[in-house]
């Protein structure tokens, strides 16, 4: 911790130093507001009724809480045509987002235990063209993946979506765990080779129970970006297939009927739900995740 | 062949990693250049025809206005949160009681889906409803806020949600950077009698260079992807007003059905991020080759 | 009896870098081998090599009589002990150490009989049921031991394994190195940079520098008479005063001439030893150089020498003086008389000296 708030240096009288601490909280105090504001707004919307935000303010809370907008918006909130809410969307994006998780950690993991302790010719090329591939603007695959998609049958599907997240995912996660096992020293597996294991044993039995701190981090990194992701959704999906941020959007911006902003702001939450609570439960992992994620690449 | 398997065995983990690398991000990088030198339509062609995508492409008013953008977007995105962020780390610096709670209120927003964002976001700032609705029925009877519908200011409507969105990530970049500096010479410059804002802009902040430069690489990347955040805060408009090269290369591709535009924009898209990654990754693996 | 350990011409190139060069070397059962040079001068290459960890681009290797030279390291029967010490983080030393039988399927009875013997002989059965994380650094090379051990192989291998270690703690665990090795007749091959724990562990030492062996001998043969300059200057601790000196036949034998700053040549007469070129460097060990009040015999000469600097260090008093251009270091009985500043009368002992070529560093006699 930089420490300056003892320093010698800012001498002066007992009364200033307070007054600088209070405003220094109300400094704090306020950006935290700004932050909290939109959430905050979000909640009490979506227990209000129409009737009370026509006539309210934005920042007042409902004087009638009612949980009409949150089953509507579970439930019957009308995504174009379709008049389901975002229940069977959340669905999707569960469906989607659990394999390719899955899936691209387990590879990257590999991928990082090849790239950092089995270095061969061509590794680190291996490596840096990975890296390359974290940066590329997703716009440039969009027409070719699209096309990819079609010839191998996949096209609008859930396991379509999947492959692709995947795919480009695997940047990321080998990028995550070959710094990990890049401080593991070089001596552990040539220890493990003499004594007679072979590259998956040593994998299964020496790395993998290392590797449960860059795993979550892993997890939830993947994890917050598929659920969160909408370039790949609204591209490759079509109706019924469609994840849970794709849907919220076709509701918010449904042109049928009356704007129901109560319901809109339920479905946003519910959206954001489940990243937001990996985001509490785990915060410190999702950090580091976000950290590791951009400094190092 | 049991010997060949066992000294090939990382090759063969690594290899389909390296064939989706080679076919789904170069190859398919090769195919929309490709394409973005050919008269597609609708359908792709695959005889090349010279520049004419990109000729097309800058004498559209609707591309011009969404590269405009992008700059205008990019740079006050990127300039306010970096600010932002590390005057969030600096205050957060100073021995919080209560800095936990706080990290995680200002740091939240990254989790959410830019989605998310955007739909808060524009129920906020709707002139009907919203903000503008709420300080008038303060008494404030002529106060108007109605950027989300003015073409000249819906821009700086993203601009705010993106940095809602971001900032406390750079704060959180910022905050681990100012840690990082070596406690021996801050002691050194309090023993010097030297005041804490010059302890601030003469040491620490000048040695965490590397991590502006990481903020900067991030939030500009950020910057150029943002597609989801207009979607569902403005959706281009008001007309194509709010437009990004991203929602622009969206129209063209699934609503327009002119690939080789779609290509073209994707291509500059590409070059803009190249243009700021190459350097950096070259002076990233340079130095750890030293 | 084939040698239990037979590298012939080893090459070992990384891309266009040699890193070892036309290695030769061959230990018997019951060697103790200590591969010892500065920092980079391949070693540690080539004890991966024999590990089998690193390939070698040209030569022959042979462990026990068969040829290992592309065998994969499982089934090379050897156990190598790191100098991290390299324990899975994640096991327990009990685990640890019967990893690699566990990895071969071998019978857990056996298992759990030989990890016993073990621990027992090593002393840590009270630490088997704790991590790595949990032991010092003493304890953790036991355990490493203990896993090189439990295997019974044809060939040890070590790793500079008390580089981690704290002085005192190296020492320690340097004799019990030395007491297994009598105990078990094993056969080890030793890396260190430590010239002292190579003189004291070694049945054999292989001196190398820049991937190429300077000298192969025992500790007596490399101490006594070493084959090159480098060799007498890495040796030995205080090193071999290295003495730039004129060679003249006389009769009997050879006038060795010494310049001095101040004061006339020293001469000394070498009878042992002829046809010397007239360049010489003469090394001659710190304990060759003596009071000659006090005097050890041999084939001693004497002089007089102002002495710069005097070192008491307990058991010996190291005096300095300036000879021939270099700094010379005579190692003195505690005793002795010699003050800085004034004259001394020392004793050379012409028994053990060295002569080298300048030009080529290459011993003379």
């Amino acid at each position: 911790m930089t420490d300056l708030s003892y320093s010698p240096a800012s001498s002066g009288s007992s009364a200033t130093k307070i007054a600088l601490r209070w405003g220094l909280y109300i400094m704090l105090g306020l950006f935290a507001l700004f932050y909290l504001m939109p959430l905050f707004v979000m909640v009490t919307t979506s227990f209000k009724s129409l009737e009370e935000i026509r006539t309210g303010d934005l920042i007042s809370l409902p004087r009638e809480v009612t949980l009409d907008a949150w089953r509507t918006a579970w439930s019957g909130a009308c995504t174009g045509i379709q008049c389901e809410g975002v229940r069977p969307f959340f669905w999707n994006s569960v469906l989607i987002a659990i394999p390719a998780v899955m899936i691209s950690t387990l590879i990257g993991a590999l991928n990082g235990y090849v790239v950092a302790q089995w270095r061969f010719k061509g590794a680190n090329l291996f490596f840096a063209l990975m890296l390359f591939g974290c940066f590329i603007p997703f716009q440039v695959v969009l027409l070719p993946m699209a096309r990819m998609l079609g010839l191998m049958g996949l096209a609008g599907t859930i396991p379509g979506l999947i492959f692709v997240h995947v795919i480009y995912g695997l940047g990321f996660t080998t990028l995550f765990f070959r710094n990990y096992y890049v401080s593991i020293p070089a001596e552990l597996t040539k220890a493990a080779k003499v004594d007679g294991a072979g590259f998956f044993r040593i994998f299964w039995s020496i790395f993998l129970p290392l590797s449960l701190p860059i795993i979550v981090v892993t997890v939830i990194w993947q994890f917050t970006q598929i659920w969160n992701d909408f370039l790949f959704g609204i591209s490759f999906s079509q109706a019924g297939t469609q994840p849970v941020t794709v849907a919220l959007n076709n509701i918010v911006n449904s042109t049928t009927g009356v704007k129901a902003y109560n319901v809109d702001m339920a479905a946003a939450i519910i959206a954001a739900l489940p990243t937001l609570f990996v985001y509490v439960v785990a915060g410190k992992y999702f950090v580091r995740g976000l950290t590791a994620g951009s400094v190092k690449g | 062949m049991t010997k060949w398997l066992e000294e090939n065995t990382p090759k063969l983990v690594l290899a389909p990693s390296f064939v989706a690398v080679l076919i789904f991000v170069y190859g398919f990088i090769a195919w929309t250049a490709w394409v973005s030198l050919t008269r597609s339509r609708l359908l792709p062609k695959y005889e090349i025809d010279g520049f004419i995508q990109y000729d097309r492409l800058f004498a559209s008013p609707r591309w011009d206005t969404a590269f405009g953008n992008l700059f205008v977007f990019g740079f006050l995105f990127i300039v306010i949160a970096m600010v932002l962020g590390l005057i969030l780390a600096i205050l957060l610096d100073q021995n919080i009681r209560t800095e936990g709670a706080i990290r995680t209120i200002y740091l939240y927003p990254m989790a959410l889906s830019m989605i998310v964002t955007g739909t808060a976001w524009k129920w906020i700032l709707n002139p009907g409803l919203g903000l503008e609705a709420t300080v008038r029925g303060w008494g404030f009877e002529t106060f108007t806020f109605d950027w989300l519908v003015n073409p000249d200011m819906a821009i700086y409507t993203i601009v705010i949600a993106a940095i809602w969105q971001s900032s406390g990530f750079v704060m959180a970049l910022f905050l681990a950077g100012l840690r990082s500096v070596d406690q021996e010479i801050i002691k050194a410059a309090q023993v010097d009698g030297i005041p804490t804002w010059r302890v601030y802009t003469a040491i620490i902040i000048p040695s965490m260079a590397p991590i502006f430069l990481s903020a900067f690489i991030v939030l500009s990347h950020l910057a150029i992807k943002s597609f989801d955040l207009v979607i569902a805060l403005t959706g281009g408009g008001p007309g194509y007003a709010t437009d990004l090269p991203a929602t622009y290369m969206y129209a063209m591709a699934f609503s327009r059905g002119d690939i080789g535009q779609a290509a073209s924009s994707a291509m500059i898209m590409m070059m803009v991020v190249f243009a700021i990654i190459v350097p950096y990754l070259y002076s990233e693996l340079r130095s750890k080759d030293d | 009896m084939a040698p239990i350990l037979e590298i012939n011409n080893l090459f070992k190139n990384y891309g266009p870098v040699e890193i070892l060069k036309d290695i030769n070397v061959a230990i018997e059962q019951g060697d103790f081998l200590v591969l010892v040079g500065p920092s980079g001068c391949g070693k540690s290459t080539l004890l991966n090599c024999i590990a089998g960890l690193e390939p070698i681009t040209s030569g022959k290797m042979a462990i026990g009589g068969q040829d290992m030279t592309n065998v994969s390291p499982k089934d090379r029967d050897i156990a190598m002990v790191f100098q991290s010490y390299a324990l899975y983080p994640t096991m327990t030393v009990a685990k640890n150490i019967t990893f690699g039988m566990k990895v071969r399927g071998i019978d857990q009875a056996v298992q759990d009989q030989k990890l016993a013997h073990v621990a027992q002989q090593l002393q840590i059965e009270p630490l088997l049921n704790r991590k790595p994380g949990q032991l010092s650094g003493g304890q953790r090379q036991r355990v490493a031991m203990g896993r090189a051990l439990v295997r019974d192989p044809k060939l040890f291998l070590f790793d500079e394994p008390l580089s981690n270690l704290d002085a005192k703690l190296r020492v320690e665990m340097r004799t019990e190195i030395k007491a297994l090795h009598q105990r078990l007749g094993a056969s080890m091959v030793y890396v260190t940079h430590d010239q002292i724990e190579a003189m004291t562990l070694a049945t054999k030492i292989v001196v190398m520098k820049g991937g190429v062996i300077q000298q192969i001998g025992t500790p007596a043969e490399i101490y006594n008479r070493p084959a090159n300059l480098f060799v007498a200057d890495f040796m030995g601790s205080p090193a071999m005063n290295l003495i730039p000196a004129k060679a003249k036949a006389n009769g009997a034998g050879m006038q060795i001439e010494i310049a001095r700053e101040k004061g006339d040549p020293i001469v000394l007469t070498d009878t042992r030893n002829q046809d010397l070129p007239e360049n010489v460097i003469l090394g001659v060990r710190p304990e060759d150089i003596a009071d000659a009040a006090i005097g050890r015999g041999g084939d001693t000469q004497e002089a007089d020498c102002i002495i710069d600097i005097v070192e008491p260090a307990g058991a010996d008093t190291f005096a300095v003086m300036q000879l021939g251009g270099k700094h010379v270091t005579a190692r003195l009985h505690a005793e002795t008389t010699a003050a800085a500043g004034t004259a001394q009368r020392l004793a050379f002992d012409l028994g053990k000296v060295s002569y080298f070529a300048p030009e080529t560093g290459l011993r003379l006699n």
